[in-house]
């Protein structure tokens, strides 16, 4: 009888990832509400804070654990959770949508012959089966969706489940089990950081710049903003095409779909691709000279104004409150 | 080398979607479809590999799909790709039931190396290419911007919070495409004229079951426009201030 349903934590340098939390929570409350039994998974090296997960309410983890498997290995993560999930009889497996979780979710799904839901943003097992909401066409429009194969896998969208601290204090029962030949057909052998910037799918607040600040070399306007802000810097697809900025920065339907709680847009007109990439923020500021610009649409504040005048007035107002 | 890539025919990134009679899918009227923006760098990828491969290199683009796929694997051929598959099905859209009729073409065709987009800009599942693998026991790297390929060895890197992933691995490989891996191509006017003697072989899908049941689509709530602060650097204490009293963000 299948009656578990396992959270798999992400470790990235030896540590939990903030949305493993919001995978064991989620885990917890599904558990609670479809009368199963919760346990998280964890894979890595040493790890320092596995027992900070017992804090959202799961009594009992289980860290795979090998020095080889500190960095992501696509094949031995999916063979290590697959067998554990047959042997427990896993009903749910649920994952954070981080780049390791998308990428291991849909293995887990083909190895498991399990259906898998990605980016999901509400789950509601009410009715005693999970119906899940997740965007599709960019967010332009909602779906739900259930799934009817016998293991059932949901990717959560990272900052949208909320972590929920049950017990303080708990002290959840860690299982050690040593991996002594891991599966590493396809592994990461070295990390490239970027030079300490702060990732927009994984930020607080983000401020983006557009075509309106007229060339690459104006963009400092927009990094000192974020600088204060403590923010990562987010561009439209405009300046991404033009060569202005890394790829990696482009918000929007062909780059990143962020829900920060703040999203300052600076001279970005909205269009309907950038739109539904960045609409489910909480809150927006719109910066630009055009008041008819779509930004303005889906803004909760905005200035119609010069951005090379008012992104500079605005930093330096941050900066006194700040200090 | 037998190199596939496989393509899917999306609504433009432009459309604005609205929501079908059937409450489920939307209602395609209007709506022009264009070859999946992250297939063009997979498509690229391919022809770059069959460049490097020579030989009796061949790539052929595979699509799940309807009639109306024919146009988005033209595309492909146009670019440069040798020959087309179209898998006939009018209602497949859950990932695992295209992943399996994928994975039977892929694997009597004998591909050993086959390039995706890292997802469909319809679905947005992104699970198209790891499950396909599974299925195949092959290899998969996704969200990929650079590829290197010696003998047998591939050697990828993949974008990741904060930077990339240098992941190593063998053929045979599925590759799931990400914006950045190179610049595609346009399809030359010969390109196109060639195009129109390429074979697009069309047979059934192989069948699968369908794990996803959508229940209903819907719009999402629309966000009310909010207020127009001032047209100059007045306006920027009003906004500190409300940014800090109202919404309490910073």
């Amino acid at each position: 009888m299948a009656n578990k349903i396992l959270a798999i934590l992400e470790q990235r340098d030896n540590k939990l990832k903030r949305s493993a939390f919001e995978a064991v929570s989620t885990a917890v409350k599904l558990a609670g509400e479809l009368n199963l039994e919760g346990e998280a998974v964890v894979i890595g090296a040493d790890i320092e804070n596995i027992s900070e997960a017992g804090k959202y309410g799961i009594t009992k983890i289980t860290h795979f654990k090998n020095d080889q498997l500190s960095n992501y290995s696509t094949s031995a993560y999916t063979k290590i959770i697959c067998n554990y999930a047959r042997e427990t009889g896993a009903a749910y497996i649920v994952i954070a949508g981080t780049s390791l979780g998308k990428d291991l979710a849909p293995h887990i799904s083909g190895r498991l012959i399990a259906g898998c839901l990605m980016d999901c943003t509400s789950l509601d097992a009410s009715s005693g089966e999970v119906i899940a909401t997740r965007p599709v066409y960019a967010g332009k429009a909602l779906i739900e969706v259930k799934l009817n194969s016998e293991v059932k896998i949901l990717v959560l969208r990272p900052n949208v489940f909320k972590a929920e601290v049950i017990d303080e204090n708990a002290s959840p029962n860690i299982v050690t089990i040593n991996i002594d030949d891991p599966d590493l057909r396809t592994r990461v052998t070295d990390i490239k950081k970027s030079e300490g910037k702060l990732d927009v799918a994984e930020a607080d607040i983000i401020v983006s710049g557009g075509r309106g600040l007229k060339a690459p070399e104006n963009f400092h306007l927009v990094e000192e903003l974020a600088d204060v802000l403590g923010a990562a810097v987010g561009a439209s697809r405009a300046v991404v095409d033009a060569g202005w900025r890394d790829h990696r920065e482009q918000v929007g339907q062909t780059g990143k779909t962020v829900s920060p709680s703040l999203y300052v847009a600076c001279g970005i007109s909205g269009a309907i691709q950038h739109l539904a990439g960045m609409s489910s923020s909480k809150y927006i500021v719109a910066i630009n000279k055009d008041k008819d610009a779509p930004i303005f649409n889906v803004a909760d504040y905005g200035i119609a104004g010069d951005i090379f005048e008012v992104l500079p007035a605005l930093t330096e107002e941050i900066k006194k409150i700040k200090s | 080398m037998k190199i596939a890539v496989c393509v899917s025919h999306v609504p433009d990134t432009a459309t604005k979607v609205k929501v079908g009679a059937d409450q489920k899918t939307i209602d395609p009227s209007g709506v022009t479809y264009i070859v999946n923006p992250y297939d063009e760098f997979a498509i690229e990828e391919a022809l770059k590999m069959k460049e490097k491969f020579g030989g009796d290199s061949e790539v052929t683009a595979i699509s799940v799909g309807s009639d109306a796929n024919k146009e988005t694997i033209r595309k492909a051929l146009a670019m440069g790709v040798d020959k087309g598959i179209l898998l006939k099905d009018e209602n497949r859209r859950d990932s695992f039931s295209i992943s399996k009729a994928l994975a039977a073409e892929i694997k009597s065709q004998g591909f050993e190396l086959v390039f995706c987009g890292k997802q469909s800009v319809d679905y947005d599942n992104s699970a198209v290419p790891q499950l396909t693998a599974e299925l195949l026991e092959f290899s998969c790297v996704t969200v990929v911007v650079s590829l290197n390929i010696d003998g047998n060895k591939v050697t990828a890197e993949r974008e990741v919070e904060g930077g990339k992933e240098v992941v190593e691995t063998e053929l045979p490989v599925i590759i799931g495409a990400q914006k950045g891996l190179n610049e595609p191509r346009y399809a030359s006017l010969k390109g196109i004229m060639a195009s129109k003697k390429k074979i697009i072989e069309e047979k059934p899908a192989a069948s699968a079951e369908q794990f996803a049941e959508v229940i209903s689509m819907k719009k999402p709530p629309e966000k009310q426009p909010g207020r127009i602060l001032g047209t100059d650097k007045s306006a920027v204490p009003e906004l500190v201030r409300l940014l800090r009293e109202e919404a309490k963000v910073i």
